[in-house]
């Protein structure tokens, strides 16, 4: 019965209403505006700009949870490092 | 006993706040306290017609803090229970005829009188609620197994704690045990995941509410349905007796089962 509970609420609208309530609750509790966020994310591009090159049109950056904490989680991918810029300024 | 002004509040209307106000009351005055519900609504008053006692409303609190009548004119007695006032709110007024310096003189009057006031809070998080919350000492913050629901109350309780309220518990109200069991209801385990507040009752959803509304006789004055039982039980935490939570349902190994162990060990 519990095994089989569970394999029928994995995708219950109790499962969807809950993720949902906890990342609308981030948001609620950090009070970070979406352009804040957006202002965040272009001026973190510019630093990690300068040490690697960065696909930043697929950038993904959002507030989430973490064991009652907030995370600011950011999956940035990179297309190479920049090396010459650091041995530039080691010189 | 020192006595306890306990604001009612949710957040979000509709979520059984006067209910709620109207039960807590007549059951704290059936155990022997002397209670006043306060309607703290101004403009939207309803706890006198919950309460069965909407024709004998004469004067209310906005006439006492402006000086109109005197506070024993403006409170209306429950003849059905001893030692159960009504103070209703003010209907033809609008929340800023009165602010919450003027509320706290109120309270503070009322505390000469009464072990318990209890505050029915409007909806919202303006100046009624402001009002409604300065003269408390502590909170009940009433939700449903909602999401809009929930995020209001995790923003009430927010409000609560920066005006130093304490202790704040929570109450879920209209929970529906076959809608948990089919995985289309947050479970009372859920709520309190997410909610950063003491549980202190759970009322399962209940057609003799509406009933008892219908006349005007609040259910805590008849022990015979389950959410009447549970508005007794949670006037029975609120005084400090440790009451086990409701079998509703016989829970038959259903998540609603789990919910309640971990809500005990929640309340403790």
């Amino acid at each position: 019965m519990g095994i089989l509970k569970k394999l029928f609420s994995r995708n219950s609208s109790r499962e969807k209403a809950k993720k949902r309530l906890q990342l609308v609750l981030v948001h609620d509790r950090a009070d970070i505006s979406p352009a804040l966020l957006e202002e965040l994310r272009i001026e973190l591009i510019g630093v990690i700009n300068k040490y690697m090159e960065i696909d930043s049109d697929n950038i993904e950056m959002d507030l989430d949870r973490d064991d009652g904490s907030v995370a600011l989680v950011a999956n940035i991918p990179v297309l190479s490092i920049k090396r010459n810029q650091k041995n530039k300024k080691e010189k | 006993m020192e006595s306890r002004v306990i604001v009612v509040t949710s957040g979000k209307g509709g979520v059984g706040k006067t209910t709620t106000s109207a039960n807590l009351s007549v059951s704290l005055a059936r155990a022997g306290y002397k209670v006043v519900a306060v309607d703290a609504d101004i403009g939207l008053r309803n706890l006198d017609l919950v309460m069965g006692l909407e024709n004998r409303v004469v004067y209310n609190f906005v006439d006492v803090i402006e000086g109109s009548c005197r506070l024993n004119q403006a409170l209306v007695r429950d003849k059905r229970v001893e030692n159960l006032f009504l103070l209703p709110a003010a209907q033809t007024r609008t929340k800023d005829a009165v602010n919450p310096s003027q509320m706290v003189a109120l309270t503070e009057d009322l505390k000469k009188e009464f072990d318990f006031v209890i505050m029915d809070c409007p909806a919202g998080i303006e100046g009624g609620f402001q009002n409604a919350a300065a003269g408390a000492d502590e909170g009940l913050i009433v939700t449903t197994p909602e999401i809009s629901a929930v995020r209001d109350a995790d923003r009430i309780i927010g409000m609560l704690e920066s005006l130093q309220k304490s202790p704040n518990r929570l109450i879920i109200n209209r929970v529906r045990p076959k809608m948990i069991k089919g995985g289309d209801m947050l479970e009372v385990e859920d709520v309190l995941d997410v909610l950063a507040v003491k549980l202190i009752g759970v009322v399962p959803e209940d057609p003799s509410v509406i009933r008892s509304t219908n006349s005007g006789e609040p259910l805590a004055f008849a022990n015979d349905s389950p959410a009447s039982k549970a508005f007794e039980n949670i006037a029975s935490r609120l005084t400090g007796v440790d009451v086990p939570f409701l079998d509703l349902e016989n829970m038959n190994g259903s998540g609603f089962f789990t919910g309640f162990k971990k809500l005990f060990r929640f309340s403790r």
